[in-house]
């Protein structure tokens, strides 16, 4: 028996240990990009082809049948757009993105790279850039300067670059230089070594677009909502949204891959605890025949029999869940302590664990239906014996 | 509070608790099977205490678990109380078993991890017909009876072999059955806790009108008996 608890609280603990740390990792690097490129996109202008056909000769009547969707890049309105988009409940905050590639020079050498010209009182609302800067010198300087610059910390090393030095800025032949207000470090290394982040105004001058945005970048209050309202967005403003779970699916999928093979190989435990048991609880109904025939002869039920040797595995699965779950967490906790520098992706030192009620729910789900449907075999079978058979030592 | 021997008694019907005709019973399969019972027939009153007697593999204990619904037989009727057994389902003769019947093994067949209070109690627990406490008192008049009263709460591995069947004497008589079935109930204690199982059994089933059919290989406690049947080759002689 105490094999069959100690395989369960190994299923159970080590199930909750694998569930949080991969869907830790996931939950950072999704607030990582949250916290970086928002929770949707307003992109391209959707251009609709019509094709219509009158019905029984009725001019009002027609038929729209989509061909497919066009798209006008960037948004040509984005003031009226964003005023629309703030409109939607779940909004938290809206930003225009003017978007450009160029090349960038200090005194040391040159790197390709992508203006984003933001206006810094709005793109606070939709991004963490504000907490991710990394000089003591915050955002004071880009906001009252025009002719300032954030560097991502990528970028800022390979120009060997520091605060309050110059970079010129090379678009289409012509040359710009800006002072570096700050350095920021979102932690996904793909933006650190290419995004400068310049005044919006600054941006639409330097890439010679006056009017007009390339996105809008939108964060909301309740981010799992992201496609409801992308959808509802799309219907309502004719761009396409995209989502953060679409924008990073990729990602999203790898992450979920790994959560479903850790859970499988974790199962193996619990596998492992339902055989256990089922060995356990074979050996108890060769040992408790007497006691079987004892309470068959008292007029106890066949079912009464099952109830048992059921209870004695539902005794077990409960201190097992329990104590699993403590060791699961435990253990959790133990891991997230762990040194584990990670700078590609995204920014870590640590083992990333998040804990969840849903973690322990599935451990123990998995458990119970694996260790009741292992126990179930034994504790049939100890009803089916026979009483006449078992005092006369003739019980198969 | 203690509650009577027979405070829980099933009403009595008619003047035997027991009966059965032409009882057949087969055991083993192929060349291996053996024809045990040849149409036994057998009647028990209340309140008279029977010996089943003869030689090992006559066919007593098949007829027992026979008479104690522990076992189906191939032919013949069984009667328990008026009502016919013999064709009805696992269900049936469970219940009857639980109301109508207390048994007595050689071997005790105490549940040894409980203690003597719990194993008296466990067939009142499924019959369900006291409450805890009243089953509590009945458990500890009947340890009292048989002279367990000062040792309720040892564990069955703390009793000797002669105490574990005085349990089980006790137990055998909790729900007040009309019948006590005894498979050699004395066959594996010395000379003096078998007169003690035998005239403890014996006196209480008398004091309740409970009707006692007992196996055994003993003469003496056979003798004692109000009667004596004995079996040869699967028919009473």
């Amino acid at each position: 028996m105490l094999m069959s608890l100690s395989c369960t609280v190994l299923g159970v603990g080590l199930f909750i240990v694998t569930q949080a740390t991969t869907s830790g990792f996931e939950e950072f690097f999704v607030k990582t990009l949250l916290g970086t490129d928002g929770a949707m996109r307003i992109e391209d202008r959707i251009q609709d082809t019509l094709r219509s056909m009158e019905v029984a000769g009725s001019p009002d009547f027609q038929i729209r049948q989509r061909e497919g969707v066009k798209y006008i890049e960037g948004v040509e309105e984005p003031q009226i757009i964003m005023d629309t988009v703030r409109s939607f409940a779940n909004v938290r905050g809206v930003s225009a993105v003017l978007r450009g590639n160029v090349q960038v020079s200090s005194s040391f050498k040159t790197e390709d790279g992508q203006v984003f010209g933001i206006k810094l009182e709005d793109h606070r609302f939709v991004s963490e850039l504000e907490r991710k800067i990394t000089t003591p010198e915050g955002l004071g300087k880009f906001q009252e300067s025009a002719g300032s610059a954030l560097v991502g910390r990528v970028l800022a090393d390979r120009l060997q670059l520091t605060v309050n030095e110059s970079i010129v800025i090379n678009v289409r032949g012509e040359s710009r230089r800006y002072v570096v207000a700050a350095i920021y470090e979102t932690g996904v290394r793909d933006i650190d070594k290419t995004r400068i982040y310049i005044d919006l105004a600054e941006a639409r001058s330097l890439l010679r677009k006056p009017t007009g945005a390339t996105f809008l970048q939108i964060s909301l209050h309740d981010p799992k909502r992201a496609r409801e309202e992308a959808a509802h967005m799309e219907e309502v403003l004719r761009h396409s949204v995209r989502p953060w779970q679409e924008r990073e699916k990729e990602w999203l999928s790898v992450f979920r891959a790994l959560s479903v093979s850790s859970a499988i190989t974790v199962t193996v435990f619990t596998l492992i605890a339902s055989l256990a048991m089922f060995n356990t609880l074979a050996m108890i109904v060769l040992e408790k025949t007497k006691d079987i025939a004892i309470l068959r002869s008292m007029g106890y039920e066949r079912r009464d029999i099952t109830r048992i040797f059921l209870w004695q595995a539902a005794i077990v699965l409960a201190i097992g869940a329990i104590v699993g779950g403590i060791f699961g967490a435990a253990v959790s906790w133990g891991v997230s302590l762990v040194p584990l520098p990670i700078n590609t992706l995204f920014k870590t030192e640590h083992f990333i664990v998040a804990l969840s009620p849903w973690h322990f729910v599935q451990a123990i789900t998995t458990a119970v239906v694996m260790v009741m449907i292992a126990s179930l075999v034994p504790a049939r079978r100890a009803a089916r014996l026979e009483p006449g058979d078992i005092v006369r030592g003739t019980a198969q | 509070m203690s509650t009577p021997l027979h405070a829980v008694s099933a009403a009595p019907v008619g003047d035997f608790a027991l009966r059965c005709s032409g009882l057949q019973r087969y055991l083993g399969q192929g060349d291996g099977r053996v024809h045990v019972l040849k149409g036994v027939s057998f009647e028990a009153r209340r309140g008279q205490v029977y010996a089943i007697v003869g030689p090992s593999g006559c066919g007593k204990s098949t007829l027992l678990y026979l008479l104690g619904l522990l076992d189906q037989p191939d032919g013949g009727d069984i009667e328990i109380n008026g009502q016919r057994m013999s064709n009805s389902d696992d269900f049936a003769r469970t219940a009857a078993r639980g109301a109508h019947i207390g048994f007595v093994f050689q071997f005790h067949f105490l549940m040894l991890e409980f203690t003597a209070l719990e194993n008296v109690m466990m067939p009142m627990r499924k019959l369900g017909r006291l409450t805890a406490p009243e089953m509590e008192a009945r458990a500890r008049m009947l340890l009292d009876a048989v002279g367990l009263g000062a040792k309720t709460h040892r564990l069955g591995t703390q009793l000797s072999g002669g105490e574990q069947q005085r349990v089980a004497v006790a137990r055998a008589l909790a729900n007040q059955p009309s019948i006590i079935l005894a498979d050699e109930p004395t066959g594996n204690l010395d000379v003096k806790n078998s007169t003690l199982v035998f005239d403890l059994l014996t006196r209480l089933a008398k004091d309740n009108g409970q009707a006692v059919i007992l196996v055994t290989h003993n003469p003496e406690i056979a003798q004692r008996c109000d009667v004596t049947r004995p079996m040869r080759d699967g028919l009473f002689v």
